[in-house]
């Protein structure tokens, strides 16, 4: 049995534990958490699979959110109130922008109330602390990829060819779940600190679909306001998605200051988090 | 490398008080502290009182050694048991743990109802810390062991309460760390499922790993612990061979009446009493007198089902016997109230010596208050028989047998 042991964890003779009071600045221990990879795969397939047994429409959600968001959009918005949409037709203008914020809103938002959802395992079991924020963001990305297929298909309806800089969408996507993973980062250790976060989650993120654009271009806001404006790292990651699928403008500064804020979000996320995780099994 | 598993130096962990009631807080609270206050640190929870659930606590454990943790409600063993498993940080203090640490707080964490048992295996597995390839390799062995092969395929919310238990423990008894830590899991389950948890406690301290595990069990101490650790109000009491180590904690809790300290909102022991032949409270009676346990207890709603119980332990912990309200079909009430059971030991059955009472109260599906031992006694010798030509007499109880001797019968049987 002990030789079982031994072959299953070669490293284990060497593992040596301290344990001290939590204090602010501790380095994260990138290969624990590289050890617990296994465990972040199984609570997000165990997130996906939940899901798809309990609703009756299973992956049709992860299409059918987004597009009649656009449908809403396309007939008051590109109809009725005519919004530019830098030359594309509006649908597919709008669910472009759609996909990737959706997918943003749904990891923030699922994100934000892991670790209170995660109470009886915090209090039970040892793992790193970051998995959990961790796998509610990375597991919309199924309902992402999911609706990746029903863009291409827009695509193919529009006969709309991407350009050569589509090749910067899967850094566009990574921007995406860092931006989502900083501020569930954020949101999901001030649930746990203050109760009352879960009702503004649902309210900011109203709020920030307006002040990203999803809905309208970029270009429509006033030249002086863009930098302001591109402090929203989602801004960088919507019209870049855009931009690197259907065309338009290239929104190069953008992305660079949506990619700093992301960094500073994340390291400062990440600081706030293992401050508040050693105590996080006495307060939730 | 050393032969020490876990070394704990001065360990303390402080909690609020009423962190039961009040553990997170709202924004309008912090707000209008932090308006009041200005620039202090914000959501510093510094207002109220606090207590130390560990206080300056020491020891070490060497490989291989099992040491079982005693002590009373509220003296910090499960505190213990949640900072080694780092499930939460120390206040102050340090630990240092050499080896693959698994830790059981509770079987079945993170079971998810939805999921097939085969997926539950996989999931709790990983929870566990074990990987992906060492649960494939072990899991037509945690099946077996949960004898739930039929089902393995069907969500877990159809099983019963008991296949889902043996399912839970299944996979946790199949954790090979180099060192387990084990909370009070003894105390849930069916006798046979508690057996089977001791059993699987046993293998694993005969295959030479080091076992830290919580228990009420004095007879679960002696089995398998090789040194023991009586925790007391956050700091070591005592520390040492199980024997020893008990007999202190039993002789240290000895008291005649038990007042339990804060209600807890659910089915709970208030009072305990040891009563002599004329029904007053007393820590010593005569062995040929009766004896009675006075209990009041509270339902603070209705409980149908409920049992109200006592054993019996000798002075070094061991069980002698139990009684409850089952064994004579007891009409028990069962609305929400203040109750009061006597339970009495007739004369000439204890023989003389100390004895610890455990008292106890539970329905089928969970124990609501334990208290072990919650009061102690002495049994002195009375003008009885049974010590007309000795004072020692060995064991602990008098069994009323019946004889029969007489001059050897030559005819009869024979034939």
């Amino acid at each position: 049995m002990r030789l079982d042991a031994a072959v299953a964890h070669p490293a284990s003779p060497d593992l040596i534990v301290d344990i001290e009071p939590s204090s602010g600045l501790r380095p994260i221990n990138l290969r624990e958490l590289w050890t617990y990879r296994e465990l972040l795969y199984f609570l997000a397939w165990r997130d996906v699979k939940v899901r798809y047994k309990q609703t009756v429409l299973g992956a049709a959600w992860a299409v059918l959110q987004p597009l009649l968001t656009m449908a809403v959009f396309a007939i008051f918005l590109g109809r009725l109130a005519h919004i530019a949409s830098d030359g594309l037709p509006y649908p597919l203008f709008s669910f472009a922008g759609l996909v990737p914020w959706t997918y943003f809103a749904t990891a923030v938002t699922s994100g934000a109330m892991s670790i209170v959802g995660s109470q009886q395992l915090i209090s039970k079991v040892y793992f790193p602390r970051l998995i959990i924020p961790l796998a509610a963001t990375v597991t919309p990305l199924v309902d992402f990829a999911i609706a990746m297929v029903m863009l291409v298909a827009m695509l193919l309806w529009y006969h709309v060819v991407p350009s050569a800089a589509i090749v910067w969408l899967p850094l566009l996507v990574v921007l995406a779940v860092a931006t989502a993973f900083a501020t569930s980062l954020w949101l999901s250790t001030l649930t746990v600190l203050y109760r009352d976060v879960r009702y503004i989650v649902a309210f900011l993120m109203q709020f920030w679909m307006f002040a990203t654009p999803v809905a309208y271009p970029a270009s429509l806001v006033p030249e002086q306001w863009r930098l302001l404006y591109g402090l929203n790292p989602m801004t960088g990651v919507v019209e870049g998605f855009r931009w690197a699928l259907v065309g338009g403008p290239s929104p190069g500064p953008i992305v660079a200051a949506s990619a700093v804020v992301v960094i500073a979000m994340l390291t400062a996320g990440l600081v706030f988090f293992r401050r508040a995780e050693g105590t996080f099994a006495d307060v939730i | 490398m050393s032969d020490i598993a876990i070394r704990v130096e001065h360990l303390a962990k402080r909690y609020a008080i009423g962190a039961q009631v009040e553990r997170y807080q709202t924004l309008r609270d912090t707000l209008s502290r932090f308006a009041r206050s200005g620039f202090r640190r914000y959501g510093a929870r510094g207002t109220g009182a606090h207590i130390w659930a560990l206080d300056d606590v020491s020891f070490e454990i060497r490989k291989g050694q099992v040491v079982g943790i005693i002590g009373g409600n509220g003296a910090g063993k499960s505190t213990l048991l949640k900072i080694l498993s780092r499930i939460t940080t120390p206040t102050r203090g340090h630990a240092r743990i050499s080896g693959r640490v698994g830790s059981l707080l509770e079987v079945g964490t993170g079971f998810h109802p939805e999921l097939t048992g085969r997926e539950n295996i996989f999931l709790n597995g990983a929870i566990l810390g074990m990987a992906r390839r060492e649960i494939a390799r072990k899991f037509d062995a945690i099946v077996a062991f949960a004898e739930v092969d039929r089902f393995i395929d069907t969500a877990v919310k159809y099983y019963s309460s008991g296949m889902y238990v043996r399912l839970a423990f299944a996979v946790a008894a199949h954790l090979e760390p180099e060192i387990l830590i084990v909370d009070e899991v003894l105390s849930v389950g069916d006798a046979r499922f508690q057996q089977k948890c001791l059993g699987k406690l046993d293998d694993v301290a005969k295959a030479g790993r080091t076992v830290l595990f919580v228990t009420h069990n004095m007879a679960a101490v002696y089995r398998l612990a090789t040194s023991t650790v009586w925790l007391n109000r956050g700091v070591v009491a005592a520390i040492g061979d199980p024997k020893t180590t008990i007999a202190k904690y039993l002789g240290g809790e000895r008291r005649a009446r038990y007042v339990a300290e804060h209600p807890s909102g659910r089915p709970q022991l208030l009072e305990a009493e040891v009563c002599d032949a004329a029904g007053r409270p007393a820590s010593r009676v005569l062995n040929t007198d009766a004896v009675a346990v006075r209990l009041r207890y509270a339902l603070p709603r209705r409980t149908p089902g409920t049992v109200v119980g006592i054993g019996v332990l000798s002075a070094d912990g061991i069980p002698l016997f139990t009684s409850n309200t089952n064994d004579v079909s007891a009409d028990v009430p069962d609305s929400a109230g203040e109750y009061e059971a006597s339970v009495t030991i007739p004369p000439d059955v204890l023989l003389v010596g100390e004895y610890h009472v455990a008292v106890c109260i539970w329905d089928q599906a969970e124990i609501f208050d334990l208290q072990e031992p919650a009061i102690s006694f002495a049994v002195e010798h009375g003008p009885s028989v049974l010590y007309a030509n000795t004072d020692a007499r060995k064991g602990f109880v008098h069994v009323p047998c019946t004889w029969n001797v007489g001059e050897r019968m030559l005819t009869g049987r024979a034939g």
